[in-house]
C-alpha cells in the first residue's frame, strides 16, 4: 500500500521535476532533499506528532503507510528522472513533428523508454522498501513512538526537538548526498554518450 | 505564380546574443525542391528547425500556405502533421518494430485505420527496399535502413512538404546512395522537399534551387547551374572551392614544380 502510494507519488514528482512546472518544482525538489537525507525513523515521528498538531488525526497504521510513501515517494521519483533523462530530446522532437501532441509524446515514445531504463533502479527501491517495513513492523510502531515519547519527555519541547534532529541529520548527510550527485554527473560525462 | 506551400517573411533567430537567421525570406512552391547548402553552423538545421517550431522565432513569420506557424498556436501540431521532417541521426523510436515505428502517428494523431495505415506502410518499405525488415527493431538495421525507415514514417502521414537535415551526413559511404537514390524518387515523384545536405553532386542532381546560406543569411538563391558554375558572392565561391579537388592539385603541382 505504502509502497503503491510512492511509486504514484514518485512519479508525479518526476513529471513535475520534467515539465519543470514554476514553483511545484521548488516543493518537489525540496521534498526529495529533505526525504532522502532524513532516516525513516524521524520521519515517521515527524508525521505521528506532526500532523495530529496541525489538525489531522493519524493512528499507527496510517503512520506506517504515510512514512513509507513520504520516503519511497522520493527515492521513486528519482528512479523515474533518471529514466526520462536518458531519453534524448531529439526522440521529442522526432515525436512532435510526426505531429504529436505533448501528451501523446509522452505516453508512446518517452515513457516506454524511460521507465525501462527505470527499471533496476525501480526494483532496488522496492526491495529498499519492503526491508524498512520489516523495520517497523517488527520493533512494532506503538513501541516505537512510546520510545520517542520518552526521548521527547528529556527535551521537554516537542517540536524543537525533533527539528533540531532533523536539521542535524541534514547536515551530515546533505553533503555526503551532494558529492554523490557530482559523482553521478561525471560518471555520466565520463562515458554514456551514445 | 500559384501562392508558396511554404513562406519565411523576414525571419529572424537569435539564441543568446547570437544572431542564428537574421532577415530570412523564403518562398517554397508546391513540387519544387530547395537545397540548402553553406558552411558549418550557418544555420541549416537552425532553419529547418524554425519551419517545424522545434525552435521559436524572434522576429518575422513563416506560413504553411496561409497558416501561421507560431509555437504558440494551438493548431501546431495539425500543422506539424503537413511537414516532414527527417533527422541526421534517425531517430526511429528504439522500443517499437519498423512498421510500428511508421504507424504509431498515423494511428494515433490522424485516428487513421490500423490495417489500411500497415498497407500502405509495406508498400511503401518496399519501394525502398526494406520490405521483410517490418518487424525489426532500428538496432537490428544499419544505418543507411534506419534512415529510409525514417523517410517512409514521414511519408505515411501524407506530409506536403519534407524536410532533410544532412540525412546521410552520419551514414558509411557505401550506404549513402541508397538513402539519396530514395530522395531522388520523391523528387522525381513531385515532392515538395527542402533538403540540407553536404553531397553537391547530389545537390545538383536533385535541386531546382539552391540556396547559399552564410553567417545567417541567404546569400545566393538561384538555379543549380548557376550556383554551382557561377556564383555571385566570393563567399559562395569559396565554400565550393572546398569541394573542388582539382583546385588543390594545381596548387600542389605549382608548388613542385
Ligand atoms: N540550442 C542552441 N543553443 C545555442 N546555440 C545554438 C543552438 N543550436 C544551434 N546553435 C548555434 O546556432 C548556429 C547555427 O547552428 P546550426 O543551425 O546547427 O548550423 P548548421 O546546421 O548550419 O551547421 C551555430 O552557431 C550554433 O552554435
Ligand atoms: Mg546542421
Amino acid at each position: 500500500m505504502g509502497i503503491t502510494i510512492a511509486i504514484l507519488l514518485g512519479f508525479i514528482c518526476a513529471m513535475i521535476q520534467y515539465y519543470k512546472v514554476p514553483i511545484l518544482k521548488r516543493v518537489v525538489s525540496v521534498y526529495i532533499e529533505l526525504s532522502r537525507n532524513t532516516p525513516l525513523l524521524v520521519q515517521l515521528f515527524f508525521i505521528y506528532y506532526g500532523l495530529p498538531k496541525i489538525g489531522i488525526q493519524t493512528n499507527a497504521e496510517i503512520c506506517g503507510i504515510a512514512g513509507l510513501a513520504f520516503l519511497g515517494g522520493s527515492y521513486m521519483a528519482e528512479a523515474f528522472r533518471s529514466g526520462l533523462e536518458a531519453v534524448d530530446s531529439i526522440q521529442t522532437e522526432s515525436a512532435l513533428s510526426l505531429g504529436m501532441s505533448n501528451y501523446q509524446t509522452m505516453a508512446y515514445v518517452v515513457l516506454p523508454q524511460a521507465i525501462s531504463v527505470s527499471i533496476p533502479a525501480f526494483m532496488a527501491n522496492i526491495i529498499f522498501l519492503m526491508k524498512e517495513t520489516s523495520v517497523f513492523s517488527a520493533i512494532s510502531l506503538m513501541d516505537l513512538m512510546f520510545t520517542a515519547k520518552d526521548l521527547i519527555g528529556l527535551y521537554y519541547k516537542t517540536t524543537e526537538s525533533l527539528f533540531l534532529l532533523v536539521v542535524f541529520y541534514l547536515i551530515i548527510l546533505l553533503p555526503i548526498s551532494i558529492l554523490g550527485s557530482l559523482l553521478e554527473r561525471r560518471l555520466r560525462h565520463a562515458g554514456f554518450g551514445s | 505564380m500559384a501562392e508558396p506551400i511554404l513562406a519565411l517573411k523576414n525571419v529572424t533567430k537569435h539564441f543568446g546574443e547570437n544572431t542564428v537567421l537574421d532577415d530570412i525570406d523564403l518562398s517554397v512552391h508546391q513540387g519544387e525542391v530547395i537545397v540548402i547548402v553553406g558552411p558549418s553552423g550557418c544555420g541549416k538545421s537552425t532553419l529547418l528547425r524554425c519551419v517545424n517550431a522545434l525552435e521559436p522565432i524572434q522576429g518575422g513569420e513563416i506560413y504553411l500556405n496561409d497558416e501561421k506557424i507560431d509555437i504558440k498556436s494551438k493548431k501546431l501540431a495539425n500543422l506539424r502533421q503537413k511537414i516532414g521532417m527527417v533527422f541526421q541521426s534517425y531517430e526511429l523510436f528504439p522500443h517499437l518494430t519498423v512498421l510500428e515505428n511508421i504507424v504509431l502517428a498515423p494511428t494515433k494523431v490522424q485516428k487513421r485505420k490500423k490495417e489500411e495505415v500497415q498497407q500502405e506502410a509495406l508498400a511503401l518499405l518496399g519501394r525502398v527496399g526494406l520490405l521483410g525488415k517490418e518487424g525489426s527493431y532500428a538496432r537490428q538495421l544499419s544505418g543507411g535502413q534506419k534512415q529510409r525507415v525514417a523517410i517512409v514514417r514521414a511519408l505515411c502521414m501524407h506530409p506536403e512538404i519534407l524536410l532533410f537535415d544532412e540525412v546521410t551526413a552520419a551514414l558509411d559511404p557505401e550506404m549513402v546512395r541508397e538513402v539519396l537514390d530514395v530522395m531522388l524518387n520523391l523528387a522525381a515523384q513531385g515532392r515538395t522537399m527542402i533538403i540540407v545536405t553536404h553531397e553537391m553532386q547530389f545537390a545538383k542532381a536533385v535541386a531546382d534551387r539552391i540556396i547559399f546560406l552564410d553567417g545567417g543569411k541567404v546569400l545566393e538563391d538561384t538555379k543549380p547551374e548557376v550556383f554551382f558554375e557561377a556564383p555571385k558572392t566570393e563567399r559562395a565561391r569559396q565554400f565550393l572551392s572546398m569541394f573542388e579537388f582539382n583546385v588543390v592539385k594545381s596548387q600542389v603541382e605549382k608548388v613542385s614544380s
